[in-house]
């Protein structure tokens, strides 16, 4: 098989479309086009019918009841219904009475769509902890108990990290939280639909979930509630015509959503057999890289890791360059929703990850359709790139020589 | 990030590259100047080093190695080739816009061009210091 340039190894930021899943959402857009709001007539019922058949396939695949799940927009939606609707709901004192509102705790190297409502609800007067992972990047049961406080009402930590893939342990923290009556909510974007989920067993209240990271449609996600033990209850933020139980009105996405729950069903009936995969071609990739290069680092926990997700530094080597190096290669340094900017990535600084080492990493993620043929080349591109940058590099040549780079006395801008 | 085609042409292939030694063996030479400006934790390091017939002034040839992005790669590349040639105050006239013009930078990576601007003053003062030439009182690499 010939290659085609360039190679898609990005599928962390976002996945193409299932052709399953277009196939499914087509009727919705043209002849099945009802609102299924409408309960009146044969075109409202087609298209309830088929947002109920999407609502159990993306129940089945978290282990929920159909009537815990609320479509939205995406995981960013999803993220600010659960973490403000909980907040607001269950704040200890109404705002303006002059006292504290309540404790969240989540961590620094949380998603931005979890950080930025965190941040808004602390200036609107709850108290939030943002936890530090250690070098692993994990967050533990123990991190969270540490931080409880009696007036603790939520916890938000994500399942499993966007740039580094390391899961955090979740199960553990939810029963934690559950023994102290706190809701627990998880971000779990990058999980679900490539590692079993149960959120029964897994002890979540809350759970967020796009569609575009698992080869659905963009633009539709959604948001699990917990209906039992305990009953979630959240202040919705958009009124309007009360659908989805009230927690998100308007007038639902039928396409996307038949297309998310199609998504769903592929995932559910594929995860072991293409989760294996996937962690065969990450660990060639990742074997193949080390063994050709010094001072390269793999970030995060090594086993506690999604399969599809690896996130390399290269020492010496900056990383704007060598994204420009590997420039057959689709892949983000960082996060692509940071990678405009100049600054090493925040995620791998909570790790401590040295700032030469932030900037020069690469994040490589591989999805459905990656084949051996395009992890060799990468691979190699990467070697090459790398060697080719360190030729260029002072640094390397410091490095060589024996030369502590801590030591020296930098020019600061 | 979109650059234009002098930015990759220089990245692509550097003109230039390399030095006159080890840190070690530059450090003795009295006929190579050296400038190392820049910081790691900034994501820009540039080396440059110029070696000057000691009789006539004249920088007759410029090496340079670079840890930073393309920009910074490409304006160090550049710095190189304008330097040959020229005398110790001629490579002093040398201004970042005109690395910036040159090269069509976009605004986010004139600081690359500084950056360079910078590692020239430095490589002249080096030398001049091992010279025993008195430098112009303007400070060297301060922003």
């Amino acid at each position: 098989m010939t290659l085609k340039f360039p190679i898609y190894l990005d599928h962390a930021a976002t996945t193409p479309c299932d052709p399953r899943v277009v196939e499914a959402m087509l009727p919705y857009f043209t002849e099945k086009f009802g609102n299924p709001g409408s309960r009146n007539h044969q075109f409202g019922w087609q298209a309830e019918e088929a947002v109920d058949t999407a609502r159990h396939q993306v129940a089945s695949l978290i282990g929920a009841d159909e009537k815990e799940i609320i479509f939205t927009s995406g995981s960013t939606e999803s993220n600010n219904i659960a973490i403000k609707g909980a907040a607001y709901m269950y704040e200890r004192a109404p705002a303006g009475a002059g006292k504290p509102r309540g404790h969240i705790i989540t961590a620094i190297h949380e998603h931005k769509a979890v950080l930025d409502p965190c941040k808004r609800l602390q200036k609107e007067g709850f108290d939030v902890t943002f936890l530090e992972p250690g070098a692993d990047g994990l967050i533990t049961a123990d991190m969270i108990r540490s931080a409880l406080r009696d007036d603790t009402i939520l916890v938000t930590i994500m399942w499993a990290n966007n740039e580094i893939g390391t899961i955090n342990e979740i199960r553990q923290i939810g029963a934690l939280c559950h023994e102290h009556e706190i809701i627990f909510h998880t971000d779990a974007t990058q999980w679900v639909g490539k590692m079993p989920t149960d959120v029964n067993r897994d002890n979540v209240d809350l759970l967020s979930m796009s569609g575009h990271k698992l080869y659905g449609p963009k633009g539709v996600g959604a948001l699990y509630v917990r209906r039992r033990k305990p009953r979630v209850r959240l202040q919705s933020l958009v009124d309007g015509g009360g659908q989805e139980r009230g927690f998100r009105s308007g007038t639902l996405n039928v396409t996307g959503i038949v297309g998310l729950g199609k998504a769903a069903e592929i995932a559910l009936a594929e995860m072991e057999s293409e989760g294996r995969r996937l962690l065969a071609l990450r660990t060639k990739l990742e074997n193949t890289v080390a063994g050709a290069l010094d001072v390269v680092q793999v970030n995060g926990h090594r086993e506690k890791r999604l399969p599809h997700i690896t996130n390399i530094s290269f020492g010496f080597v900056e990383g704007e360059s060598l994204m420009m190096a590997v420039k057959e290669i689709a892949c983000s340094s960082g996060s692509a929703c940071t990678s405009a900017s100049l600054e090493p990535s925040y995620v791998l600084k909570a790790l401590g990850v040295g700032d030469e080492l932030a900037h020069s990493s690469l994040r490589l993620s591989l999805g459905r359709w990656t084949t051996p043929e395009q992890t060799d080349y990468a691979a190699e591109a990467i070697i090459k790139s790398v060697r080719k940058l360190r030729e260029l590099s002072p640094l390397y040549d410091m490095h060589k020589e024996g030369i502590d780079l801590s030591k020296v006395e930098w020019a600061h801008h | 990030m979109a650059y234009g085609e002098k930015i990759i042409d220089h990245y692509e292939k550097p003109r230039n590259v390399g030095n006159f030694g080890t840190t070690a063996e530059v450090r003795k030479r009295s006929d190579v100047g050296v400038g190392l400006v820049g910081a790691p934790e900034c994501g820009d390091v540039m080396q440059l080093q110029i070696k000057v017939n000691q009789s006539t002034g004249v920088i007759e040839d410029a090496r340079f190695k670079c840890f930073g992005c393309g920009s910074a790669i490409a304006s160090s590349s550049l710095a190189t080739e304008w330097l040959k040639g020229r005398t110790l105050d001629e490579g002093l006239a040398i201004k970042n816009t005109e690395i910036v013009e040159e090269l069509s930078l976009p605004p986010v990576k004139i600081h690359c061009s500084v950056l360079a601007e910078d590692a020239i003053r430095a490589a002249i003062a080096d030398y001049k210091q091992k010279n025993g030439i008195a430098s112009a009182p303007e400070k060297a690499g301060a922003h």
